[in-house]
């Protein structure tokens, strides 16, 4: 299934490389748009890339829900999923072969991000070691969110419906520390959302990596999110799938 | 004559009936733009404090981009629902019924530019109640909604253009995605001056800049640039025009 997972996202481009690009081009456009911001006072770095980087790969990793959620809702659509359940394939291991592409992916978009990163003049303070951290928390977050798609796939049973999740994930992403640090955001609503949005210490946790090196409290909060989502998202999609097993 | 407007106006009639009785479509091409008027004006407002940011609001300076980006999307969603009634059959129906067949780009084309007014209403009224500052005289404003309606005109028919030629639904990214872009390389965040990097030339040459520019200055009742944003406009309507009249012989010549 894992084989299965990595060779379908090699072979379906399309799918994947809007997925790979929309957040570079987000980055290029903030990073040209918003370098005056460095000068707020207050503002920890004086490179808005090093800033805006962390954000590209939570956003990469949120659009891979819809990758996650999609392909098993086109493996229920078709009927592909009811042959499995008839094979004594364990449910645990139809998820884990579901969401390897997707980690294969998260890894491959992390290289390609650090690359663009060292390539436009980004820092990365926290070295090779930062790096490494860095491809674990990825995985982890594109796990969490992978279970999400696959909740939703695993519900509805339709492509469609996965899709249209679309526009809550943009939200989230929006609705966080994505562009200026949680101190300067000058509107208290505003603010307030990005504080209580798990998505802005998952990207603080990157950022701090970045522009810190080291710090204890944003990795501690950034891998304990991403711990909790991906063991909620998981066991709500076993349960899930143990529903739909027994429908099938 | 008379017929051909007659036919125009079912078919804009048709498409306004079927988005406001179908609230899964016209909701959301109404909370796109108040959410990112929401996450601009609201979470972006301390990049106003920035040295050498010299317009007098943020959230007026944010507005005038969300209500052209409002305004083109409405043209592109009216290009979505070409392709699906081409898709369904419908569009073959009305090939049938309207000649000239120019009738049916135009008939979407006065839809979409009247569903603005709802989308208008409810963007500016939210900019306001969000506490926007209106500098502007009625002039002005009326020169900025203009605007809009002209972005509104020029995607729709860019959008149309798409769905004629393919007349599948599955276009729909080939319609939305070069829009967003050509939108998204404007100075979006900040003014012109203070864009660094391959984006700054690249606005430059973005004819939304002009548009975007033009509408700034008339939202704060310092009107510069306007001609050259008309000029902008309406060549970018001619020029898309052709593009939308050669794709529905497209379409005409497919059957």
């Amino acid at each position: 299934m894992a084989g299965r997972s990595v060779v379908r996202l090699v072979r379906q481009p399309a799918a994947v490389v809007p997925s790979v690009i929309f957040p570079l081009f987000l980055l290029a456009v903030n990073t040209g748009g918003l370098n005056s911001a460095t000068q707020i006072p207050g503002f920890p770095t004086d490179s808005y890339i090093t800033f805006a980087l962390g954000f590209t790969f939570i956003q990469a990793a949120i659009f891979s829900t819809m990758n996650a959620g999609q392909a098993l809702a086109q493996d229920i659509e078709n009927g592909f999923f009811s042959r499995l359940m008839l094979t004594p394939m364990r449910p645990s291991a139809l998820m884990a072969g579901q969401l390897a592409g997707l980690v294969m992916l998260g890894q491959m978009q992390a290289l390609l991000y650090i690359a663009v990163g060292y390539a436009t003049g980004a820092q990365f303070e926290a070295g090779f070691a930062g790096i490494v951290v860095l491809a674990v928390l990825v995985s982890i977050i594109s796990v969490g969110f992978g279970g999400i798609g696959l909740i939703m796939a695993l519900r509805t049973g339709s492509g469609e419906a996965v899709q249209g999740m679309f526009p809550l994930m943009f939200v989230l992403l929006f609705f966080s520390s994505m562009a200026l640090p949680r101190d300067l955001i000058e509107q208290d609503w505003f603010r307030f959302l990005a504080t209580i949005n798990p998505v802005s210490y998952l990207i603080e946790a990157i950022r701090s990596l970045m522009i810190v090196g080291w710090d204890p409290e944003a990795l501690a909060l950034g891998f304990g999110i991403a711990i909790i989502l991906a063991v909620a998202t998981i066991a709500s999609a076993a349960y899930t799938l143990r529903g739909r097993m027994l429908k099938s | 004559m008379s017929a051909y407007f007659s036919s125009a106006l079912g078919i804009t009639w048709r498409y306004l009936h079927n988005l406001y009785t179908r609230p899964a479509m016209f909701i959301p091409s109404l909370l796109f733009p108040l959410f990112f008027l929401a996450a601009f004006a609201g979470g972006l407002s301390a990049v106003g404090d920035a040295p050498n940011f010299d317009y007098y609001d943020f959230t007026a300076f944010q507005f005038c981009f969300i209500l052209l980006q409002a305004s083109a999307l409405a043209g592109v969603f009216a290009g979505f629902s070409i392709a699906a009634d081409f898709e369904q059959g419908m569009g073959r129906r009305m090939m049938l019924a309207t000649r000239p067949r120019s009738a049916i780009v135009l008939g979407y084309g006065i839809g979409a530019a009247a569903r603005l007014g709802v989308t208008w209403t409810v963007v500016t009224g939210v900019a306001l109640l969000g506490g926007m500052k209106v500098s502007g005289g009625g002039l002005d404003l009326a020169g900025m909604y203009s605007l809009a309606l002209l972005s509104n005109v020029a995607a729709l028919l860019f959008s149309a253009g798409i769905a004629l030629r393919f007349r599948s639904l599955q276009a729909g990214p080939l319609m939305q995605m070069p829009v967003f872009i050509i939108l998204f390389l404007a100075p979006v965040y900040v003014p012109q001056a203070l864009l660094t990097g391959w984006i700054e030339p690249v606005a430059s040459a973005n004819p939304v800049t002009a548009l975007l520019d033009a509408a700034r200055s008339l939202m704060a009742g310092e009107p510069t640039g306007i001609l050259a944003a008309y000029a902008v406009a309406f060549g970018m309507i001619a020029v898309l025009g052709i593009w939308a009249i050669t794709g529905l012989r497209r379409a005409e010549t497919a059957g």
